[in-house]
Formats: structure tokens, C-alpha cells, sequence
């Protein structure tokens, strides 16, 4: 009787995840009587050691939580410190980060979407051996994250811990030569973008509807990257600056990453949460792309997430070029060299908020400073802790849907794939666990 | 000829290292057509105990399982490289060494949940012997491709250590300490990166660690001239690199200086 089978499955090293987690479920008497999804990675300690750094010193150091999403760190550090010290940055370099940020997402989202969760749907285990059944498609996905990558690169000199952002812009402006090839290659990119989202709308991807709240940054004028109001299917609007009076941070003994709630509940951010939520502010063409796909947001399937993934890069090819087709270098006549493309601001004691839309959800920042603008207190939220208990939600629901009488491999591979979908990056989550210090 | 057996292992890190195989575009396929990937977690090939020509070491190690990891890897592999700072000083998140010892001396104790962590953050040095040891923070794709090509025609790589001011002079880049006084440290920081940060405008910040005999002294009382104190200069000391014995020092000696 498959009722009295006893099965424990233990995953020890997650495949296809940035950083190390593993997961132990055991099923006794057809039911799933533990899940735990542990992240072992040993705890960074910065908010620590930021402490009585300046603030181009976090801009560069809070980079290094992350190395596939660094520049979500820089703005959302940048953000607090410029609230901090009342710096209103231009329209320029407000518009240039946008374009920054767009690089990331393409970058990081056609990393996940080939090297680390299509293999799955192909019974693959890497994405060298999807590349010997679907070449065309891996050739395609390296080409868009590579273009990513120089997107970066054109703001932060280098993709990996970029160079280019300070408190009042950019250390840096491309020349108009370098803008004007990346404007061509992006549009060039138009026809990989939209061969992608057909491709993923393809995949044969599980339909496993569940009921979850999606949370996101919501701005009136934009598809939400690097600023807005905090907004969620469950009806909140908030100020980030409220951020703390909704969502509470816990430590469970399994993780070295904090799980987060929003009023007591588990919650979801990034692209299908975005998607679900500001669906309406795509661009036409994408809306009627996914549409005649038959792929319709919001959406309560979380395998969608992949497909708004794509969709994602879409626009964020489509959002880089159309911004640098309007590119100037600032303050000087068109053709002449400029000098540092950032207004002047002045350190002072504060406090100050950020939060942008890293490629895997709102990443929000709190900054205390003294009077010369140095940190007294940090505190970091990355996206992968606040979906940890989303995730383990996820996965008792589906992997009991799927069935816990199915072979323990199948079980296993439906597990890592539930997790992948949600492209956690686990060493985002374990920058922080503050040391509890007991003085005897 | 059979293809040479490579592993990717990580340890505390920010994965960006790693990135350098990852972000290749479409010279990944190139490279995998030549070499045997045996262990690669993140590319979704598991394989930890296979013994292999080269292992490639991303991270620090600050837990007793790690320390236990790297020895086992060490004795699986004929060739070991480290990339980046976290794996070839220690990285960021070394700085909790001098907390420690700084700020919570005598009777201060972390939480439970944490006891199995080490008292110190290490590079993998200080565990296992390293045959080649690869610069930056990040480590570029170039460097990878350099240090792969040379081992795999039996040729030791080049072991950059010029400082980042040959590199600016050679790209022709303008300096930003002489002409804007800012305070850079490209005179005693190892190049590689191509001389990025001053070529954007901006100061050096040693993420690739120090280059070969680098004076600290001087370049810190230059510091001083441009206006930081002590304290400030000790910090540009304490960056990826900060357990580097000779940033280390530097870092100690100019915060005690007011």
C-alpha cells in the first residue's frame, strides 16, 4: 500500500541555484510530515561591517552580496543615501539607471532561463546537454545574456561588481559612439526577445495553480524597476518607508537566511509577482505577443514564472533602447567630452530607505548615518528571504498534488524543479544573520 | 587526447567568480567541447568527489564541514587554482576577523545556531596547498580563458602582479590622484582588471588585492596630503583583499594614526 510507504528524500546540494541549499522532505503514511528547505551557506555578516563605512564604500561592498545581481544593490543603496542627503538626481542619470538596471535583468534572467531552469523541461541536467537538443535555443539565451552583460558594462565598465554608480549619478557617461552600437545591437536583440517568449510559452510546463499573494514596486509612469510604491494583490500601498510595519522577518533553526511575512503570510516577489501586478503597463506589443500565445496574466500557475521571465527580457531590450535612442551626453553640446555626470550633495546624519526590483523581487534597503554621512545601523532585505516561506508553501502543495506515491526520483525532481522556478540565489539570502552578542 | 577533467567548488562567496565561466556567451559552448566539466553545482553538474585535472576554488572557508570539504577536494585534485578574492585572501566578509578581535574581546559569544562557524574567515591557502592563484573582484572571463589555455598546453599561466598605475599608463588613461586629487590606489594594487575605475574616473579601490612590493607607507601619507586621516585611510586598506598581511598591517598602523 503506497499509504504506509516511508520515504525520506534528502537533496543535499541543489543543483542549478546560485549558492548552497539543500531539502529534506519525508512523507510517512502519505502525507508530508516534515519539508525543509535549508540554505547552509555560512552567514557574510555585512550589515556588520558596514557599519562606519561612507557611502560610496556600501555602494561598492553591498555589490558583493551578489554577483548575479549587483547592480540591484547599488541602487537600492544609492536610493537611501540620496534620501538621506536630500540629493535629486537628474532625469538623465534617473532614465541611464533605468537602462543600467535593464542590463541586469536581461543578463540574469537569460542565465536562469537556460542554464538553470529549462534543462528541467527537457529532462537535462545542464545546459550542455539541452545545448545537443536544442542548440539554436542555448546559442540564443547566451547571446542575450551576454548582450546583458555589455549593457552593464557600458555604465559599470565590467557586469560582475560594476564601477560606474555614486551618490548623485554616474561616475561615468558612455560616448555617443558607444551608445550608438549598443542602440544597434539591442535592436537587433528585438527578434532573439520575442523568439524567447515563444519558445518558454512552448515549454511543458506543469499547470499547477495555487492561490499566493504576489507583492511588487508599482510606479505610475512606468513597468516598475528601480523605484515606486509598494503594492500587493492582497490590496497594500505602501510607502517603502513602511515597509517594516507589514512585513516581519523570523529566524527558523534550518536556515542561515531569515523568512519573511507580509501580515503573518507567506508572499511571492519577482517576475511572475510583477507581472501579476502591473501586467496592464507592458507595452502593447508584448501584451498582444503574450496573449496570442495563450498565455494570460495575472496568472496563479508559478511554472508561468518562466514564461515572465521572458517576458521581461522583451522589455527590458525593448526599455534600453528606447531610452538610449533619446541619449545625450549631459550638460555639453552633442560630440564634446564631459566631465562627472552626477550633481554635487553633501553627507549628513539621517535615515534613508531603497528598494528596486532585482531580477528576483524587491530588494529593500534602511540606512542610518551620522553627521558625516557615515553608517550607524544597516539592514538589507534580498528577495530570496522573502520567498523562502513562500517556497516551502509551494512545495507541500504541489509536490502532494503530484502525487507523494510517485518514485522517489520523480518526487526529487519535481522538488528541485518547484525551487528552481523560483530562481533562488542563496547567497543573496545568507549576507546577513546578525551576530547575536551575549556579554557574560 | 582525452579532455582535461574540470571542477568548479564554491565556498562563502557571492558566486561572481563563477560568473566568469557562465558569462562567456557563446565561447561556453567553445570551451566545454574541450573540456571534461566533472563538478559544476550551479551549471547542474554534480560530481564533488571526482578526481580531476583541474579544480578551480571559488570562496572562503568559515565552517569545520568546509575546512573538511577543501582538504578532500585538495586530495582529488592534481591542479588547484583559487579565483577571486574571497578564495585568494578571504574576501569581504574576512572582516568579521577583525571584529572579532576589535570590538567584542573578551567574553562575547555568538548564537547557537552559528557555534559550528569558525573563529576566522580563510583563504583556501591557509588549508591546502594552492598551485595558482587568480586575482580580482571579480576574476574576469579573460583571466579564466588565459589560465585554462596556458595549463592546457603544460604552460605555467602568467602571474600578473604589476601594479594598476602600468596598466593606466599603457591605456593611456589620465591619472585621477595627480590630476583630481582623488584617492586612488592603483600604486599598490595588483592589475588584471584593466585598469577599470580610473579609466571611468574614479579612484582604485584594490578589489584585486596588493601587487608586488607595494609601498603602503608612502601611498598612505599621499592619502593623508589629499586630505583623509587615519581612520579614513585605514578603511581604503580594509576592502575584498583586507586580510592581505601587507593591507593588514597598512590598515592597522594608519588607525592609530590621528
Amino acid at each position: 500500500m503506497s499509504e504506509q510507504r516511508r520515504i525520506d528524500i534528502r537533496i543535499p546540494v541543489l543543483a542549478r541555484v546560485e549558492g548552497e541549499g539543500a531539502l529534506d522532505l519525508s512523507i510517512r503514511a502519505g502525507q508530508i510530515d516534515a519539508l525543509r528547505l535549508e540554505i547552509y551557506e555560512p552567514p557574510r555578516l555585512y550589515e556588520q561591517f558596514l557599519i562606519g563605512r561612507h557611502a560610496q564604500d556600501v555602494i561598492d561592498m553591498t555589490a558583493r552580496i551578489c554577483g548575479i545581481c549587483p547592480v540591484a544593490y547599488q541602487i537600492s543603496a544609492v536610493q537611501a543615501f540620496e534620501s538621506i542627503y536630500g540629493t535629486e538626481v537628474t532625469p538623465w542619470a534617473e532614465a541611464m539607471r533605468r537602462v543600467f538596471y535593464c542590463g541586469e535583468w536581461l543578463q540574469s534572467h537569460a542565465l536562469h532561463i537556460h542554464l538553470l531552469a529549462a534543462p528541467d523541461f527537457f529532462g537535462c541536467t545542464s545546459v550542455v546537454e539541452l545545448a545537443q537538443k536544442d542548440a539554436e535555443a542555448v546559442r540564443r539565451g547566451l547571446r542575450l545574456q551576454a548582450l546583458g552583460n555589455d549593457l552593464i558594462a557600458l555604465f559599470g565598465a565590467r557586469s560582475v561588481h560594476p564601477v560606474g554608480v555614486r551618490v548623485g549619478g554616474f561616475h561615468h557617461a558612455p560616448s555617443l559612439s558607444a551608445v550608438a552600437d549598443m542602440r544597434a545591437r539591442l535592436n537587433a536583440a528585438r527578434a532573439d526577445a520575442e523568439a524567447l517568449v515563444r519558445w518558454t510559452a512552448k515549454l511543458p510546463l506543469p499547470d499547477d495553480e495555487q492561490d499566493f499573494v504576489s507583492v511588487a514596486m508599482r510606479h505610475p509612469d512606468e513597468y516598475a524597476i528601480t523605484r515606486g510604491r509598494l503594492v500587493s494583490s492582497a490590496g497594500h500601498d505602501l510607502a517603502i518607508e513602511d515597509y517594516e510595519r507589514h512585513f516581519q522577518e523570523s529566524h527558523v533553526p534550518h536556515s542561515t537566511a531569515l523568512h519573511a511575512h507580509l501580515d503573518g503570510k507567506p508572499y511571492l516577489v519577482g517576475p511572475l509577482a510583477r507581472i501579476n501586478l502591473n501586467y496592464t503597463q507592458l507595452p502593447a506589443a508584448l501584451r498582444g505577443l503574450l496573449g496570442g500565445l495563450g498565455i494570460h496574466f495575472p496568472s496563479r500557475n508559478m511554472f508561468h514564472s518562466i514564461v515572465a521571465r521572458a517576458a521581461e527580457v522583451w522589455l527590458a531590450v525593448d526599455e534600453a533602447a528606447r531610452l538610449l535612442g533619446e541619449y545625450r551626453v549631459p550638460g555639453t553640446p552633442i560630440g564634446t567630452p564631459t566631465g562627472t555626470p552626477a550633481v554635487a550633495s553633501t553627507p549628513r546624519a539621517g535615515i534613508g530607505f531603497g528598494c528596486s526590483e532585482a531580477p528576483r523581487g524587491i530588494l529593500w534597503h534602511r540606512y542610518v548615518t551620522d553627521a558625516q554621512g557615515n553608517v550607524v545601523e544597516a539592514r538589507i532585505v534580498p528577495p530570496t528571504s522573502q520567498n523562502q516561506a513562500r517556497m516551502e508553501e509551494d512545495l507541500r502543495i504541489s509536490l502532494t498534488r503530484f502525487g507523494l506515491d510517485r518514485p522517489e526520483a520523480e518526487l526529487r525532481l519535481r522538488g528541485e524543479t518547484v525551487i528552481r522556478n523560483y530562481d533562488p540565489c542563496i547567497s543573496c539570502a545568507t549576507h546577513f544573520l546578525r551576530l547575536r552578542v551575549a556579554r557574560v | 587526447m582525452e579532455k582535461p577533467r574540470i571542477a568548479v567548488h564554491k565556498f562563502s562567496s557571492c558566486d561572481g567568480c563563477q560568473l566568469a565561466f557562465l558569462d562567456l556567451g557563446e565561447d561556453l559552448l567553445t570551451l566545454t567541447a574541450q573540456i571534461d566539466i566533472r563538478h559544476f553545482a550551479e551549471a547542474g553538474i554534480l560530481g564533488e568527489d571526482e578526481a580531476v585535472d583541474i579544480a578551480f576554488i571559488e570562496g572562503s572557508i568559515s565552517t569545520p564541514a568546509d575546512e573538511e570539504r577543501i582538504r578532500r577536494i585538495r586530495e582529488r585534485s592534481r591542479l588547484l587554482i583559487t579565483i577571486g578574492a574571497c578564495a585568494t585572501a578571504g574576501g569581504l566578509q574576512a572582516l568579521r576577523n577583525l571584529a572579532d578581535a576589535k570590538a567584542w574581546t573578551a567574553a562575547v559569544y555568538a548564537s547557537p545556531e552559528y557555534i559550528s562557524s569558525l573563529d576566522k574567515v580563510q583563504p583556501i591557502r591557509a588549508l591546502v596547498p594552492v598551485d595558482f592563484e587568480l586575482w580580482g573582484c571579480p576574476v574576469n572571463s579573460r583571466q579564466i580563458l588565459a589560465a585554462v589555455g596556458s595549463l592546457l598546453n603544460g604552460v605555467v599561466p602568467i602571474d600578473e602582479r604589476d601594479k594598476v598605475c602600468m596598466e593606466c599608463k599603457r591605456q593611456l588613461a589620465v591619472c585621477v590622484m595627480v590630476s583630481e586629487g582623488k584617492p586612488c590606489m592603483g600604486p599598490v594594487t595588483r592589475t588584471g582588471c584593466g585598469a577599470l575605475c580610473p579609466r571611468f574616473g574614479r579612484a582604485c579601490y584594490a578589489c584585486y588585492g596588493p601587487a608586488e612590493t607595494p609601498n603602503t607607507e608612502a601611498l598612505g601619507a599621499r592619502l593623508r596630503g589629499l586630505g583623509l586621516v587615519g581612520h579614513e585611510i585605514a578603511q581604503q586598506f580594509l576592502g575584498t583583499t583586507n586580510q592581505m598581511p601587507v593591507f593588514l598591517d597598512a590598515a592597522q598602523r594608519w588607525e592609530k594614526t590621528p
